[in-house]
């Protein structure tokens, strides 16, 4: 559990951050998001004390990270940040292996960790492991920033705007694979994102910085159902929100006996897909099938009706 | 025209121009000036002919553009001849003059040097040797000059007589040139390396600094070695015992000390330069996973910006070993004494004789370490 503790940030007397406290659960994506200048960024380093604090204090599992000296701490914190920043003269396996050898790890045990976060990234490592971070594409050279950033199984993995050079098809990619990963190692993750729609489609929890406060704290449906102020609602966007709501909840939920025509969707595919098909297909209702084993249908009149109970 | 190489076009004209320049010089001794001879005039045409044909064979070897074996080749056939002409057309010289003649190359001979040698450089540049074929040419080609010395070949030549008659003292001027330059270029490197990182990390030292250094190259060589007389002068006589270990107002001291604080600014600024080729967004990474300074400085910057650094040294040393000559004025030695001398005695060869070890010098120093440089550019993307 990371506790965020009445932490502030001043430039000259102005706040960069104001008083922001906030506790990350252990095995739960965070994503902070803002505009820039909203000092989401200053927050997220001074987690890992790249930024010191002008007052409040930082807990990681209890302890205060001004414990520890700076470098042994971010030894401990997984850091990713845009652009990857890989290490131009190391191979993959240099780079994957640069936290595992600063902490002292045996030469197997760091080559046995890095050919296990490759596979993880489907990357395979007798082919990746050797090579450079040029020869790589930059989807590649992502993979291998976030598993530099994971290799000695940090208590926690900071990641600022980690996608943002990426371009729009890959990036999903990626931010599907994040999750992926994040649920099989369970990982504790803060991401920071000026992107909303990043912030709903990975965050469990999403925290809204704006003019360095932190205006709202919740859930991706807490957040988009019931924002706290006119600038989370102009964030989450008003003729969407019934859409993001709608895409936060599976078909699963709303799964009603019968049968309907054309190609099954599966149980996980979210509201907003399954209206989205509707409307497209031009049908009442879609049958809903794991596999092959049918589960049942979706209408249209029910999805309305959901819709109608969120606003 | 097509299928021509330009460069050796431009060799062939500026070649057979050079032909018909006066090759070498007869003087009655080695003071007076001499005549100039053309080629054809040397030696018996049994002896110039054979020559003259190498050379134009040569230069027929370099045009064709997509042959760069061929015009390496010419390029040594064209040496040859030269060298062959040299040999045989100063024997031939000398024998028909008086006992106190002089004979040396003119302006037809260093022509048709600098030609030949132009269309090797172009045909191997074509080739792009890797690093080791570089250093091996290197020593082929200085093996090659080293035999041809040793041989006494040349020694008709007025500049090898003059040798002849000075070699201790062109030994120790050699090892106090090397002295000098090297020495130099170690103690440069021994304080601009650390000055260089500390400026890297603090900014007010570095804008205290570079400014400084900056002044100190501006000061005209010759107006350094001047102010280096008075100052040390001092010292030797304010601290005891400085002049028993050398220092002095004149001689080897002021010498290495104008050049170690004229070679300062090169190596700091090539050190900040070097260690800014880090990308900005590396050097975060290295931080965030908790690097200290000095692994970023020993794992990150100084291995990105070591070639950025030697390229500064590589400078000094060539930029030294040149300056090193003017050291000859202030009794530091050197070939610079022979420069020097020469001029007072009107005696070119003399000059040559300081001056031609002085090229060659800093003609090997720039190779090796462009060699250098390249060998320790770290890798970035596999061999393939």
């Amino acid at each position: 559990m990371i506790e965020i503790d009445e932490i502030t940030k001043l430039y000259e007397g102005t706040a960069a951050v104001d008083h922001v406290s906030m506790t990350v659960e252990t095995g739960t994506i965070t994503v902070i998001v803002g505009t820039s200048g909203s000092g989401k960024t200053t927050l997220l380093r001074m987690i890992n004390r790249l930024i010191e604090p002008s007052s409040g204090e930082v807990r990681i599992n209890g302890e205060s990270t001004a414990a520890l000296p700076k470098h042994e701490l971010r030894r401990r914190i997984g850091y990713v940040i845009q652009g990857d920043g890989l290490f131009p003269h190391y191979t993959i396996a240099g780079n994957i292996g640069a936290v595992p050898k600063l902490l002292g790890w045996s030469r197997d045990k760091t080559r046995a960790r890095v050919d296990e976060l490759l596979d993880l990234f489907s990357m395979e490592p007798a082919q990746f492991r050797d090579r450079y971070p040029a020869e790589l594409s930059g989807g590649q050279q992502q993979r291998v920033g976030v598993a530099r950033a994971l290799a000695s199984r940090p208590d926690l993995l900071l990641m600022d705007e980690p996608f943002g050079a990426l371009d729009p098809i890959i990036r999903a990619r990626a931010q599907a694979d994040l999750r992926h990963i994040q649920r099989q190692l369970g990982s504790t993750i803060v991401l920071v994102t000026h992107d909303m729609e990043e912030a709903i489609h990975l965050g469990d929890r999403v925290a809204v910085m704006d003019g360095g406060k932190l205006l709202q704290h919740g859930t991706p449906a807490e957040i988009i159902a019931a924002p706290a102020t006119d600038f989370v609602a102009q964030m989450v966007g008003g003729v969407d929100r019934p859409l993001r709501l709608l895409s936060l909840i599976p078909v699963s939920d709303v799964l009603e006996d019968g049968a309907a025509e054309g190609e099954p969707i599966a149980p996980d595919t979210s509201l907003r897909d399954a209206l989205s098909l509707c409307l497209w297909r031009g049908v009442e209702a879609l049958p809903v099938a794991d596999g092959d084993r049918p589960l049942g249908r979706v209408t249209l009149a029910t999805i309305r009706a959901r819709a109608a109970e969120l606003a | 025209m097509a299928g021509l190489s330009p460069p050796g076009v431009l060799f062939a004209v500026l070649g057979l121009a050079a032909i018909f320049a006066p090759f070498m010089t007869l003087a009655a001794n080695r003071i007076v000036a001499g005549e100039g001879r053309a080629l054809w005039t040397l030696a018996a045409p049994q002896i110039t002919g054979p020559g003259i044909a190498l050379m134009l064979l040569g230069l027929a070897l370099g045009l064709p553009a997509a042959r760069p074996f061929l015009r390496i080749a010419g390029a040594a056939l064209g040496l040859a001849g030269l060298v062959w002409l040299l040999v045989l057309g100063a024997a031939s010289l000398l024998a028909e003059a008086g006992d106190y003649a002089r004979v040396s190359p003119a302006a037809g001979f260093w022509c048709l040097l600098v030609v030949f040698a132009l269309m090797m450089a172009d045909a191997l540049s074509a080739l792009s040797p890797g690093p080791a074929a570089r250093a091996g040419l290197l020593v082929l080609v200085l093996a090659l000059i080293g035999a041809l010395l040793w041989s006494g070949a040349l020694s008709d030549l007025s500049i090898a007589q003059e040798f002849a008659s000075r070699k201790d003292a062109f030994y120790s001027a050699s090892l106090r040139h090397l002295g000098l330059a090297f020495g130099s270029l170690l103690a440069a490197a021994v304080i601009g390396l650390p000055l260089g990182v500390m400026s890297h990390r603090n900014a007010g030292l570095r804008r205290a600094l570079l400014p400084v250094l900056s002044f100190l190259q501006t000061i005209p060589s010759l107006a350094m070695f001047g102010i280096m007389i008075p100052v040390l002068s001092w010292l030797s006589g304010v601290i005891p015992g400085a002049r028993a270990i050398g220092i002095a107002g004149i001689g080897f001291a002021p010498a290495f000390l104008a050049l170690t604080l004229y070679s300062l600014l090169p190596v700091v600024a090539n050190v900040l330069a070097g260690l800014r080729t880090a990308p900005a967004a590396t050097l975060e990474a290295a931080r965030g996973m908790g690097m200290t300074w000095r692994q970023r400085l020993t794992r990150v910057e100084l291995p990105l910006g070591l070639p950025v650094v030697l390229a500064g040294l590589r400078i000094v040393l060539v930029q030294n070993i040149g300056l090193a000559v003017i050291a000859g004025l202030i009794g530091g030695g050197g070939y610079g004494t022979f420069v020097f001398q020469g001029l007072n005695q009107t005696a070119g060869d003399l000059i040559l004789l300081g001056a031609l070890p002085t090229v060659a010098l800093a003609l090997i120093s720039a190779i090796a370490m462009d060699i250098l440089v390249e060998v320790t550019t770290p890798r970035t993307e596999r061999e393939e």
